[in-house]
């Protein structure tokens, strides 16, 4: 990127006043702005000057000043976030400041070097802004011109990194810690994430579905990464054995905070009383139970999840546009995925479930959506999977159905 | 010939970086699916203990999301420090490091603070917020995204240190009214109050008019021809200026520096744990845009989590307080007002009235 044509202003400095921004500067939390400053000072990047010339432009004038457009890298057709900068004349250096959206690896564990290999590319062909992370899951490296995408696309390919999803595509995943350092997981997040992400990966880099489609992934019904508010399919571990009970544990939990710790804030909040006091433990209903986690959360060391383990599927979660925010709703309440086989099984239903929203769904339309506007019963039957009850709260309160014969 | 055209190098398609590729910490590694139980002896600070009897310390730090290179060299200078070279992030952008030595957290974390990333964010503490990219770099926001998040844990950095409040706390924010706007305990989001301002110049030349028809969430948009030209027209009656047009044609502009206003939602759950999972509900709307630092934002977030902190039960997240008490009881102790834009008017809006005779006084 170029640092050519960097006249320091009237003060000496290399930035031109941000008064109003400055502001961000103040106060006890982590500032992004004196990290950009101290960015842009060090390295002489006249793209970040335009962009913080713009942004105080934005706070004065309360208005956004970006467009799209099209860059992308060879084969793909998504990945790269093209802005340009719609206040040129005023501020030529924030002229281009594109994005490169990358998947970070599963449950965003990394190591130093990879990440200081990642900030010597960024660094030498961007602006060396990086967003850690979008709400989608991806790793942004922001602020690249045109002319350097594909250099440093080709560089950082070659350590290893690919670009996520944008548009009508699979976007990238999300997963929680998962069993890297998690008691509650109840399937291997990390590596579900990694195999259903990789299988389509040809639809994450080209874009040729209604909208876009998104995949995350719970170890547990904690729903850590919020799969069923941001993903149109989320993966939510559970177990269909019981909750083990140590009760001698459950006695040094009571020693330590109390019985009325354990009738207030466990007994009472199991949301379908499955729980008893039984002497001086507890006993739970197994057929009463719902998976909802709360007395495993309260009581780690006396509580955990049973044996048999896997994940539910449930579909539809998206926010407000088009119809109104939407959270994903249960359609396959239980399924193993231990071995390669159960992860195939998964990744083929999947694959059914797509073709048929990619086949059914109008411009711009999510799953969800889709699926309420022609019915569960629908979808249903197109995806080939029977119904199950656990998919509704009750059964119909209306006798609007074509029955049969 | 162009550029892309000499090129040689064949891109590989990876997908996510592959994390078999060395990424876990090794006592990660070492004890993957056989972790026993964890604690949270302290907030910013999370024990995980293994089957195999291994202890292993997090530490976690909040970062301001929009980060630079230099910050994430700091960040591997403390993981190979303290660390064993690794680092882990939460979808909330907070950073975490991990240690088996418990003599050495107080120095990770004095390490951490001193580097300019405050620890805590755990249980129940007012924890990271989840943001969206605002000014900085979207195509369509009304507001910014990094600044108002700057601006509101700056407030909230007492709430983020200790864990005093009755449950997690998540917050998060959006720059416009319908896109990536979080769903959260507590969600700020841009809510327009006027229609789009359509240039019949540009119109045509750039929108596909059909798509934009079919954005409208309440078919307020229709075929016109202005001047001769082939445009778009907005009944105003029916459109509620959610500004969805907007992002599907540039040439309906939403976004106003007076006009476009926040709303405040509350009671957004994802966690299955005792009540089911559950979208928050708008309880202030009409704020204003007011940046660098959004007073009156901020003024009405801080008094929902100040009333929520005296009144919440322990282990009873924002929503679920709420439903013990009651919207009334919300409204009166928050000291915020009900309006009539408050009762649902969209498709789903019987589902929200109250069939009963339950009534609070
Ligand atoms: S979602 Fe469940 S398994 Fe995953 S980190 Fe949260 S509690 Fe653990
Ligand atoms: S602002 Fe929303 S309601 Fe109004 S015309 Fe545009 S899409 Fe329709």
């Amino acid at each position: 990127m170029s640092t050519k044509d960097n006249p320091s202003n009237s003060n000496g400095k290399f930035l031109n006043p941000t008064p109003i921004l400055d502001d961000l500067e103040k106060g006890p939390w982590p500032s992004f702005l004196t990290g950009f400053k101290k960015l842009a000072e060090r390295t002489k990047k006249t793209m970040i000057r335009g962009v913080l010339d713009q942004l105080e432009y934005s706070y004065k004038t309360k208005m956004g000043y970006w467009k799209g457009g099209l860059v992308s890298v060879v084969g793909y057709g998504a990945g790269i976030i093209t802005r340009y900068s719609l206040i040129q004349d005023k501020i030529p250096e924030a002229k281009e400041f594109h994005t490169m959206r990358l998947q970070p690896p599963p449950g965003l564990h990394y190591n130093t070097k990879m990440l200081r290999e990642l900030c010597d590319i960024w660094e030498k062909h961007g602006s060396g802004i990086v967003c850690m992370h979008g709400q989608t899951g991806d790793l942004m490296l922001q602020g690249v011109p045109e002319q350097n995408v594909q250099e440093c696309f080709d560089e950082l390919n070659r350590k290893g990194w690919d670009l996520g999803g944008a548009g009508a595509s699979v976007r990238t995943g999300a997963s929680c810690v998962g069993p890297a350092r998690c008691d509650d997981s109840c399937y291997d997040t990390l590596k579900v994430h990694y195999e259903v992400l990789k299988h389509f990966t040809g639809l994450v880099h080209r874009p040729e579905f209604p909208y876009k489609l998104k995949f995350k992934f719970a170890g547990c019904p904690n729903d850590c990464v919020n799969s069923i508010m941001r993903s149109d399919i989320a993966f939510i571990g559970t177990f269909r054995d019981a909750i083990k009970v140590d009760n001698a544990e459950v006695k040094n939990w009571v020693q330590k905070n109390g019985m009325d710790s354990l009738v207030n804030n466990v007994i009472n909040r199991c949301p379908t009383k499955a729980i008893t006091l039984k002497g001086e433990g507890i006993e739970i209903e197994d057929k009463d139970c719902v998976r909802c986690m709360h007395c495993i959360n309260v009581m780690s060391k006396a509580l955990s999840i049973g044996s048999d383990k896997g994940l539910s599927l449930l579909m539809g979660g998206k926010s407000h546009l088009k119809v109104g925010s939407m959270l994903g709703s249960m359609i396959v309440p239980f399924v193993k995925a231990e071995t390669d086989e159960d992860i195939e099984n998964l990744i083929e239903l999947l694959e059914r479930i797509i073709e048929w929203w990619d086949d059914n769904a109008f411009d711009h339309e999510r799953l969800g959506e889709t699926i309420e506007r022609v019915s569960l019963k629908e979808f249903l039957k197109g995806v080939e999977l029977e119904p199950d009850i656990n998919m509704v709260n009750t059964p119909r309160d209306n006798p609007y159905f074509k029955a049969e014969f | 010939m162009t550029e892309k055209a000499k090129r040689e190098y064949k891109t590989v398609e990876h997908g996510p970086y592959d994390y078999r590729n060395d990424t876990l910490h090794p006592v990660v590694l070492k004890n993957y699916g056989k972790w026993k139980h964890h604690d949270n002896p302290r907030p910013g600070v999370l024990v995980s203990v293994a089957e195999s009897g291994d202890v292993l310390y997090t530490v976690r730090a909040g970062t301001a999301r929009q980060i630079t290179v230099d910050n994430v060299r700091t960040l591997c200078d403390l993981a190979d420090k303290h660390s064993e070279g690794y680092m882990r992030f939460t979808v909330r952008n907070n950073v975490e490091l991990m240690t088996t030595d418990e003599s050495r957290i107080d120095a990770l974390i004095a390490d951490l603070e001193q580097a300019g990333f405050p620890v805590g964010g755990t249980s129940n503490t007012v924890t990271n917020i989840h943001h969206t990219q605002g000014w900085l770099h979207c195509d369509i926001p009304a507001t910014d995204a990094s600044g108002v998040v700057k601006s509101m844990m700056d407030e909230l950095m007492h709430e983020f240190r200790h864990a005093e409040m009755p449950a997690k706390v998540r917050l998060s924010t959006g720059c416009c009214a319908i896109n990536c706007s979080g769903q959260a305990d507590i969600a700020v989001i841009v809510k327009h109050t006027r229609p789009p301002r359509i240039n019949h110049e540009t119109l045509a030349k750039t929108c596909e008019l059909p798509k934009v028809v079919a954005r409208c969430p309440v078919a307020a948009i229709r075929p016109t021809r202005v001047d001769g030209r082939l445009s778009l027209e907005v009944v105003e009656e029916k459109c509620m200026y959610c500004g969805a047009c907007f992002g599907a044609c540039p040439s309906m502009e939403i976004n106003h520096p007076e006009h476009s206003k926040i709303a405040i939602w509350v009671g957004g759950k994802n966690s299955n744990a005792r009540t089911k999972p559950a979208i928050m509900k708008m309880v202030a709307h009409g704020l204003p845009n007011n940046p660098p630092r959004w007073p009156e934002v901020n003024k009405v977030v801080k008094d929902i989590l100040m009333a929520y902190k005296k009144g919440g039960r322990p282990y009873e997240r924002l929503g679920e307080w709420i439903e013990r008490i009651g919207w009334k009881r919300f409204f009166e102790e928050t000291g915020l007002s009900f309006d009539v834009d408050m009762i649902d008017s969209y498709r789903m809006a019987r589902t929200t009235f109250n069939k009963s005779a339950h009534i609070r006084f």
